[in-house]
């Protein structure tokens, strides 16, 4: 019984991950219906930013309860930066081009970024300090649940929660909203659409930010190539609560993880990866619109 | 009598609780040009994409009769491609050319369902597929000669004036050596010089015995042509008869000016 | 002229760059030692570059905007080579130059560079491959590498175990992809153009994952070696006549695949194609059956994969699964998209630069991989029709006597 609430906990862990790096891409395909490739680079970015900001600080003896602020808030920063540029080099010039080209540059754009970073930092995986210590009181469970896996629950929850009170209640969040259901409408009313798009950008890219921060913490190494399979799973549970759904992209990132979870636990860990692209490929042949979304009409 | 080309009967589309089209009966006889007309919304081209097969029909039955024989075939459940196999082709409202192929090879297109060349064909050009593509490109350019377009053969489809992109539109489908066409609203955004052209034009084609059904909103054009025509108001067929009887007809004239008429 | 607005703007921009790139490119950590290595030079360098190509654009655009009749200049050169082309006699002269170089190649050049250039024209019969699904028919496939890997496969396995030799294998490597061509096709083809390309990438790496992990089947991760070289009536080669032999046997096959893919997109077939790319909807309505047309597209492009595949696999006698990552499947996009997506002529272009350069400008190798992201950002911005565009064949006629 332990061991399967160990593997539950593990599958929630993954979850909480994935749902993070998932609801960029689910608010991006929402409000320009791009499938943006490089975000799985920008939470890569996310954690190699926390990695060398919270190295230094380190070295240079800062106490660990400011460099996980720091590193944290250094991570959303930088990668919201990026978020915010890759859209305006990448996208930007490309809203009215055929629907393949946006995507191809997307892809150009994750293939850059991962050697960018490979160049200018290193192809070995660094160790990644440990940020979260184990709290004392976490004893008695620690072999069923660590600390880091409740610190990655509760972060996830809390950013949940902080992201539905933007997106319900504030200007830009409604804002946001209008442009995902009719751009020209929302133009029409006076919404500024290039800044809800950037804002969109910004807000996903700080999503990824915080889980490449926790993931990395957890796993303790990171490298260049960590985006690539991230973003491809992040995706996946985002296609599979049914793209464009942001309940959707936190619940097919809960049901991804735990599948992976039980199925590494119970079947083979050499699999892994096969699962969630297999799973992928299934969801996309028989439930094109996903758990939680919708199947839209072509019109003609 | 004349033999009817085209019988649909009791042809009803839901979009999830709204029902577009309520029982609809229409037919077209061979050698007929019909129109269909009605507000905007009344669901004329959800009429066209059932009975083209884009949409699946909720109830109903759409049945095609070559005019050589007494054999009904029924379109419903049919693919698009299919349906312009069986000898039904259209145009589409807004234009759907295919931008980046020269104007012949968009009428060539049109060929496809009538010819077979395959791999092997297209690989070894053998004697047969080389007659064959001889036959299409005579065919497409015989077509593009009668509606007048053989001047731009090869020019990029999206590179003509507006005017000749409908015509090509009509060019197109006629390729597909249709039992009848239907003709989506083709004298949208023309000029009254073009209209006048288009209205010669589809005479033309009607003369070698073409049935055509058509939906459009330009009312003189549609009584200059008809032979009949059908009248839609909210999904509901409201009207039929001859252009001088819907002239006349109360309901119609309600139905496009929303004022209370004594009937 | 640039003005004084647009340098204040171009600084600000530098320093955005600079401030964005500053973690990843100044500093650099090592955890074990616990040193900090600041490198503030870089930092410079972007500020510079960014600040240059700033201005490049800027001048670009202003140059556009003040001589609009200017941009055409690049269409000159590219009708200048489609006018060659067109003329029956230049044509000629123009294939048999290309002709001459390609066969006088091995004798005034390096076993080694002879080698490369036949990885080289591998490349090109991919990129042609792929070229009829993406570029024809307009289906983006991001797991292209996973039938090259079927074929590269095949052979190795059934020479491994059977002892079949190279032209046993041809047919059946390419036969073999072109059935995981339409094992894959048949469920995915009704997916929409960008879920299409997620799912083959999936597909992709699922091909990859199990060569990696099913041991016992594909020898895992280590790979497998002494895979037989190309024969040639049981003819014994020594290791440079082989690499002589293979070069000429790929030269054979690009001449190939040029011949059937350029028969193919002016066949009944290959207008469909395009059609099924331009507008989907439109292309049914024409009586074209959607699934079967592109079923046909990417069984076809699968085969010339599988076949390279095996061409691979008996050039380098070696091979493991690393060769098929996704990377791979993107250089050979990159090559479609650099060439100009649908143009023969391009691909062939795209394939040799794309390939080459990274070999001969041996400081740019280890760039390689971000001049190719870069390249696919910038071709779509600034020239999504690639560096040739497709030309349509035009047709003569002459008028009837009435």
């Amino acid at each position: 019984m332990d061991y399967f609430i160990e593997l539950f906990f593990s599958g929630l862990t993954r979850g909480s991950i994935y749902a993070l790096i998932a609801l960029g891409y689910t608010m991006v395909y929402g409000i320009i219906g791009l499938i943006n490739f490089a975000h799985g680079e920008i939470y890569m970015i996310g954690a190699f930013t926390a990695f060398i900001v919270a190295t230094v600080l380190s070295i240079y003896g800062f106490p660990l309860f400011s460099i996980v602020i720091i590193a944290g808030l250094a991570a959303v920063v930088w990668s919201s930066s990026y978020g915010y540029t890759i859209e305006k080099i990448a996208y930007k010039p490309l809203r009215h081009a055929p629907r393949l080209s946006p995507l191809i540059s997307a892809i150009g754009m994750s293939i850059f970024l991962q050697n960018y970073v490979l160049l200018a930092q290193t192809s070995d995986f660094l160790p990644f300090p440990t940020l979260i210590p184990d709290w004392e009181f976490m004893e008695p469970i620690a072999h069923i649940v660590g600390t880091t896996d409740l610190a990655i629950l509760v972060t996830t929850v809390m950013v949940m929660v902080l992201l539905t009170v933007v997106i319900k209640f504030t200007k830009i969040g409604k804002a946001m909203r209008a442009t995902a259901q009719d751009r020209m409408m929302a133009t029409l009313v006076g919404i500024n659409v290039n800044n809800v798009i950037s804002a969109t950008f910004i807000v996903g890219s700080a999503l990824a930010a915080i889980g490449g921060l926790l993931i990395a913490s957890h796993i303790g190494q990171i490298n260049f190539y960590i985006g690539f399979i991230a973003g491809i799973k992040a995706f996946t549970a985002a296609v599979l609560g049914g793209i464009g759904s942001i309940p959707g992209a936190v619940l097919g990132s809960f049901v991804l993880g735990l599948t992976e979870s039980f199925a590494t636990g119970y079947v083979s860990s050499d699999y892994e990866d096969v699962f969630a692209f297999s799973l992928l490929v299934l969801i996309l042949i028989f439930k094109p619109s996903g758990l939680l979304g919708k199947a839209t009409n072509q019109k003609v | 009598m004349k033999q009817s080309i085209l019988q649909v009967t009791g042809l009803t589309m839901d979009f999830g609780g709204i029902r577009a089209l309520n029982s609809l009966d229409l037919d077209v006889k061979s050698g007929e040009i019909v129109a269909l007309i009605g507000p905007n919304g009344a669901g004329k081209t959800t009429f066209f994409n059932c009975i083209t097969g884009i949409y699946t029909p909720t109830a109903g039955d759409i049945f095609l009769t070559p005019p050589d024989s007494s054999k009904k075939i029924s379109l419903k459940g049919l693919k698009p491609n299919q349906v312009t196999e069986k000898g039904l082709a259209r145009t589409f409202q807004n234009i759907r050319l295919f931008a980046k192929m020269t104007v012949l090879e968009n009428v060539m297109i049109g060929r496809h369902c009538r010819t077979k060349a395959f791999v092997f064909g297209a690989i070894f050009r053998t004697a047969a597929t080389r007659k064959e593509e001889k036959s299409i490109i005579e065919t497409s350019y015989a077509i593009l000669e009668k509606l007048g377009l053989a001047e731009f053969a090869n020019e990029f489809a999206d590179n003509l004036p507006y005017g000749a992109q409908r015509r090509l539109e009509i060019a197109r489908a006629l390729a597909t050596e249709p039992l009848l066409l239907l003709l989506d609203e083709p004298a949208a955004g023309m000029n009254p010089q073009e209209t006048i052209a288009l209205d010669k034009l589809i005479k033309k084609i009607s003369l070698d015995g073409q049935a055509i059904l058509l939906i459009e909103h330009d009312m003189q054009l549609v009584m200059s042509l008809s032979d009949r025509i059908f009248v839609m108001d909210y999904g509901k067929k409201i009207a039929q008869g001859t252009p001088a009887e819907i002239r006349e007809n109360p309901v119609v004239i309600k139905a496009y000016l929303g004022e209370e008429v004594d009937a | 002229m640039v003005s004084l607005k647009e340098l204040k703007k171009g600084l600000l921009t530098s320093l955005w760059f600079v401030f964005l790139t500053f973690p990843i490119i100044v500093i650099k950590v090592d955890p074990i030692q616990r040193t900090v290595i600041w490198r503030w030079q870089n930092a410079l360098y972007m500020a510079l570059g960014t600040f240059g190509i700033y201005l490049l654009v800027k001048y670009y655009q202003h140059r556009k905007e003040n001589q609009p009749s200017r941009p055409k200049n690049t269409e000159q050169t590219e009708s200048f080579l489609h006018g060659i082309l067109q003329k029956p006699l230049q044509r000629k002269i123009l294939v048999g130059v290309v002709a001459t170089i390609a066969v006088l190649f091995p004798h005034f050049f390096s076993t080694y560079q002879t080698n490369v250039m036949t990885t080289a024209l591998m490349y090109v019969v991919l990129g042609l491959g792929l070229n009829i699904v993406v570029g024809l028919a307009g289906l983006l496939d991001l797991g292209f590498v996973a039938f090259y890997a079927v074929g590269a496969y095949t052979y190795a396995l059934l020479n491994l175990h059977f002892g079949l030799g190279f032209w046993t294998v041809l047919p059946i490597g390419g036969l073999i992809a072109a059935m995981f061509g339409v094992l894959l096709g048949f469920p995915v083809l009704r997916l929409r153009g960008d879920y299409l390309a997620i799912v083959t990438l999936g597909f992709g790496e699922i091909i990859r994952l199990i060569l990696e992990n099913w041991g016992k089947f594909s020898k895992g991760p280590s790979g497998i070696s002494n895979i037989s070289r190309p024969g040639f009536l049981g003819m014994e080669f020594s290791l440079e006549q082989s690499i002589l032999y293979t070069y000429y046997l790929m030269i054979l096959f690009v001449i190939i695949t040029i011949f059937v893919v350029n028969r193919l997109q002016d066949s009944r077939l290959g207008r469909a194609w395009i059609a099924l790319r331009e507008d989907e909807i439109a292309c049914q309505a024409m009586g074209i059956d959607k699934r079967k047309t592109k079923l046909v597209a990417f069984s076809l492009g699968a085969f010339w994969a599988g076949i390279v595949g095996v061409m691979f696999a008996a050039k380098t006698t070696f091979i493991n699964p690393a060769s098929f990552t996704f990377l791979e499947s993107a250089i050979i996009l990159s090559i479609v998209v650099l060439g100009g997506m649908g143009s023969i002529i391009g691909v062939v272009f795209g394939a040799l630069i794309l390939i080459l350069m990274p070999e001969y400008l041996r400081a740019l190798s280890e760039y390689r991989m971000l001049a190719f992201g870069g390249i696919l950002v910038c071709m779509m911005i600034f020239r999504p029709q690639g560096l040739i565009s497709n030309i349509r064949r035009t047709y003569r006629f002459e008028k009837k006597p009435q």
